[in-house]
């Protein structure tokens, strides 16, 4: 298994270089004063884009242009964002924490929902419980993020004024800002707790709730299905049939010994259950104005801002790689069957 | 068992799909001659006409007699899946005269506008699901969207194919370090949440409705290289594979005549699951204000025209629930009617994965 998980380590470079190449070459489509903007760390170097232009030399050839730009890159200036008006690097510092806490309260109810509705399924197979996750399972899959977000957005809020869009109210967002309040974290409803202050924790409870109920509805269905599959398959184990045969109670049969070996394969879609809510917070987050990385990566987009959309890109990138990596850790860690090398 | 045998029993019944037709035909006839039905059909054309499409396609396959379609014809998910693809295809096909685009239009694939008051409208005769933001009617764009859903996914689709065809072609066929470049390279392509990286090269490209596509592609060719590759993989030790070598075939003849035939399958299924997962992701580009100008049919952009009026007026939250349902309803239809056909052909080809997914 060592030997496994430090091929996956040596790979992880390989795969990081070819990630800064793609996005170079994708960048080498723009033109050296658009591409010049992943140079510039401060608004008054935009004034003498020439300079910026010679200094970095995007009029060399496109391989010295790659080191360059590399160099920087590994320095950790990755640009100005236009649309962030910072650094790209300080707007992901900025702008991350309310992403990760997102993603946080959308993966604990899918983990949860999940394995209690794929296990109720595989238990109850083609009784009323399973038809009900199977229509619901594919409805979801079928159902587009922003059409459903807008759906929550236009019921939870139009409707029934529950889950407002941003991150605080107003009056919550001016108690944050007014000094009194020390963010530790960046987590809102963490901070909130460390602060003592339960109605900004109530707050952000209430602004997350929207943007979180769109991500989870959208990724369990997957879950759901590759629990039920799973479960149904170490029903079928004799140990399972060993357990009952000698008397034990069928709850003692389902959760000691078959859920938690049913649970291996979950064990690894979790780390790429993260890596796509980290896909789907783009939209996500747009709909519901929520202020982290997905909004301002869809915003640097489509305002042209093109170091704020490569920052972006390459961030997400790399946490997904990690993620991978995570989950093929996990796979081999948890499974003994899993053929190595 | 194959597509050439679906085609063959399609040839050799071809009465009884004749008869299908008749059938939709009649039931038109019928609904224009009741004239409480006609009333109906007059206010909304376009979902009489599916209907009756509806009708036509379940009948027509289930007039197919084959294998594969005797067992897709047992599940009845898999039917109500192939009625919606083939409702689609019927509107696609049919747009221009389910929605005939004005004497002065220069291209169908633009919404014509009603006047450019930008409170969206409600539904009405003329405007059969009303009128979204800047007037644009959303049933024209609906139809014409349905026309713009097909062009874009078989378009990347082939693409996507055409590309995971080379690369995994050459990774299963020649292992060895070529395998793992190419293995590599499908990792640096995996390594972005697919919209991420497709928000990206559109960013970069251009905001167009043909570099939506370009980016589409570029996300999900690794998958087919790979599926390809796989399947390479397992043929090229099988006992037929070596029969065929020790006559004589060459690399050419096996891969033309024993790893494609077997790979099929897999693509299909892939195919179909992709249909879906490719119209959605287009249409969030369109979404987030990638895609195509406003205007042009596309359900994507028709839903971004609708989040300014979601929350109604107030006091009436729904107030304007046709700018949102509609086009959303018909992405979600379009994408369920290819998840469950996907679902079905994998449990018939792969009885192993049957329940998985």
């Amino acid at each position: 298994m060592a030997v496994y998980i430090a091929r996956r380590l040596v790979l992880l470079p390989l795969v990081a270089f070819g990630v800064t190449v793609l996005i170079f070459a994708l960048l080498s489509f723009l033109d050296p004063a658009v591409r010049a903007g992943a140079f510039i760390t401060n608004p008054n170097q935009l004034k003498a884009i020439d300079s910026v232009i010679r200094t970095y030399g995007l009029d060399r050839p496109i391989y010295e242009q790659y080191w360059t730009w590399l160099r920087e890159v590994f320095r950790g200036n990755l640009g100005w964002s236009q649309t962030a008006r910072m650094p790209v690097r300080e707007a992901i510092a900025a702008f991350f924490p309310g992403t990760l806490e997102l993603t946080f309260y959308a993966f604990v109810p899918i983990m949860v929902i999940g394995v209690w509705l794929g296990t109720a399924a595989a238990v109850h197979r083609d009784r009323a419980i399973d038809h009900v996750s199977r229509v619901f399972s594919i409805s979801f899959r079928s159902l587009p993020s922003f059409v459903w977000g807008l759906l929550v957005l236009m019921f939870f809020y139009g409707r029934m004024n529950w889950f407002p869009p941003g991150r605080l109210s107003l009056d919550a967002d001016l108690f944050v800002r007014s000094g009194q309040f020390h963010a530790y974290t960046g987590l809102m409803t963490l901070d909130a707790l460390l602060n003592g202050q339960l109605w900004i924790f109530a707050d952000a409870l209430r602004h997350i709730a929207g943007p979180a109920l769109t991500l989870t509805m959208i990724s369990i269905a997957l879950l759901v299905r590759v629990m039920r599959s799973s479960m149904l398959e170490v029903l079928g184990q004799d140990y399972v049939r060993t357990a009952r045969s000698k008397g034990l109670a069928e709850p003692v049969v389902i959760d000691k010994h078959a859920r938690r070996n049913a649970l291996i394969p979950v064990i690894t879609l979790s780390s790429y259950t993260i890596v796509s809510l980290l896909g789907g917070v783009v939209i996500t987050e747009t709909i519901f104005n929520f202020p982290g990385i997905g909004r301002w990566g869809a915003f640097a987009a489509q305002q042209l801002d093109i170091p704020g959309v490569t920052g972006f890109t390459m961030f997400v990138a790399a946490l997904t790689v990690l993620g991978n990596l995570a989950a093929d850790v996990l796979y081999a860690v948890f499974d003994p069957r899993i053929r190595l090398g | 068992m194959g597509l050439a045998a679906v085609a063959r029993g399609v040839g050799a019944h071809r009465p009884r799909l004749v008869g299908a037709a008749a059938l939709g035909v009649a039931l038109a006839m019928l609904a224009l001659a009741v004239p409480f039905a006609r009333e109906r059909v007059a206010q909304a054309p376009f979902a009489a006409v599916q209907g009756v499409l509806l009708v036509v396609a379940a009948t027509a396959f289930w007039t197919i007699p084959s294998d594969l379609a005797r067992r897709m014809r047992k599940n009845p998910l898999s039917v109500v899946g192939f009625a919606i693809i083939a409702a689609f295809v019927g509107v696609a096909v049919l747009a221009p005269i389910l929605a005939p685009p004005p004497a002065t239009s220069r291209d169908p694939y633009l919404i014509p506008q009603e006047g450019f008051a930008s409170v969206p409208t409600p539904p009405r005769p003329g405007h059969p699901f009303g009128t979204t933001e800047g007037q644009y009617d959303l049933y024209y764009g609906i139809v014409w969207g349905a026309r713009t859903a097909f062009r874009v996914s078989i378009l990347v689709i082939a693409i996507a194919v055409a590309i995971g065809l080379v690369v995994g072609g050459l990774s299963g066929y020649y292992g060895g370090r070529v395998d793992e470049a190419m293995m590599r390279l499908t990792d640096v392509f995996l390594a972005f949440p697919s919209l991420v990286l497709a928000v990206t090269v559109v960013a970069v490209l251009g905001r167009s409705l043909t570099n939506v596509m370009i980016a589409i592609a570029i996300v999900h060719w690794p998958i087919y290289a790979r599926l390809l590759r796989g399947d390479i993989l397992s043929v090229r030790g099988r006992d037929y594979v070596e029969a065929a070598r020790a006559a004589g075939a060459g690399d050419v003849r096996i891969i033309v005549r024993h790893v494609i035939p077997n790979a099929i399958y897999p693509f299909l299924v892939l195919s179909s699951l992709d249909m879906g997962l490719i119209v959605i992701t287009a249409a969030a580009l369109s979404f987030l204000g990638l895609g195509p100008d406003v205007g042009y049919a596309d359900w994507g952009t028709l839903i971004n025209l609708s989040r300014t009026w979601i929350l109604g007026r107030p006091g009436e939250p729904f107030a304007y629930w046709y700018v949102l349902v509609y086009p959303g309803a018909a992405i979600f239809l379009f994408v369920l009617g290819w998840n469950l056909l996907g679902d079905a052909f994998r449990d018939i080809l792969d009885p192993r994965l049957r329940g998985a997914g």
